[in-house]
């Protein structure tokens, strides 16, 4: 049991480093991969992503959500926002993008790019 | 060749009944399998999402072909390539139809040319920039969204148009005078 506690904390003490990623090749791979629906200051077929990080699920203004991501009650973090582009309907069944990503390195550069974006 | 784009692709959506193109109807070859659609509502939210990807697609060529930036024969591909869009369009609103749901409606030109920042295109290079951008990113989003459908047959329309989005990044790419991808499975993730 204690040795599960060990390799649980090392685990946890870990996650940062395995999980940051790298903001420059997730600029380009933003581009590549969410370009087609969203941009970072205009609203588009999706939202605008600038200010992002920290914010409320569905809650930047001008954007039609859909409503399961406007009560959806999350905070936008790097692990939600992973869990979001590795599966959005299972993050939040009845949202409206539904496009995912299935290579978690680009994710982890992807939400580092999205951090990165300044309010 | 400019003056055939300047009506607006609004007015031939909004214009009425909608007819439909032998590739369209190709297309929608599986109608039988959308009726047995596990969830068509959500197929049809996923659907119009792709179809604002395409409203907006027709609108960046067609502020392209108008904008004085594109000589032939590259004002022939765009105008090409916006016949796709339009193509795809037209397939989207059918099917969507054809599942009960309602097609999500163009938006004015003037709001594509904001979201797309159309003021800063300064040369065809610009444009042809633009439009691979947007091209690269429908490739990866229709590929992105084929396992969320409930009805495999969506599943493979979504592909379709993925390839044809790929070949127009292919020959903008090309035009623009960049090299091709080094690695194997660059598109999708």
């Amino acid at each position: 049991m204690k040795a599960f506690a060990v390799a649980a904390a090392l685990l946890a003490a870990a996650w940062p480093a395995h999980a940051a990623g790298d903001a420059a090749v997730g600029a380009q791979e933003y581009e590549a991969r969410c370009g087609g629906c969203h941009a970072v200051d205009e609203h588009r077929v999706g939202p605008a992503h600038r200010g992002v990080f920290g914010r409320r699920a569905g809650s930047a203004a001008g954007f039609a959500y859909s409503a399961a991501l406007r009560r959806s009650g999350i905070v936008w973090d790097e692990r939600s926002l992973d869990a979001w582009l590795a599966d959005p309907e299972k993050l939040v069944p009845g949202q409206g993008m539904n496009v995912s990503i299935g290579d978690a390195a680009l994710r982890r550069d992807i939400v580092a790019y999205l951090r990165s974006l300044a309010s | 060749m400019t003056s055939s784009l300047v009506p607006s692709s609004r007015r031939g959506f909004l214009g009425g009944s909608l007819t439909l193109s032998a590739g369209t109807i190709a297309l929608l070859g599986g109608a039988s399998t959308l009726a047995r659609a596990a969830d068509p509502s959500k197929d049809t939210g996923i659907l119009n999402v792709a179809l604002g990807l395409e409203h907006e697609a027709i609108n960046a060529y067609q502020l392209g072909a108008t904008s004085g930036l594109l000589q032939k024969p590259v004002l022939d591909v765009a105008v090409l390539f916006q016949s796709h869009h339009k193509g795809h369009r037209d397939a989207l609103i059918a099917t969507i139809e054809k599942l009960g749901g309602k097609p999500v409606a163009e938006k004015p030109l003037a709001d594509y040319a904001k979201a797309l920042k159309a003021d800063t295109l300064k040369s065809q290079a610009d444009v042809l920039e633009l439009a691979a951008r947007l091209e690269l990113g429908a490739t990866n989003a229709y590929l992105g969204v084929i396992p969320a459908f409930s009805d495999s047959a969506l599943s493979k329309v979504a592909a379709r148009l993925a390839a044809d989005e790929t070949m127009h990044w292919t020959a903008l790419s090309g035009a623009l005078g960049k090299s091709l991808p080094m690695a194997a499975l660059a598109f999708g993730a």
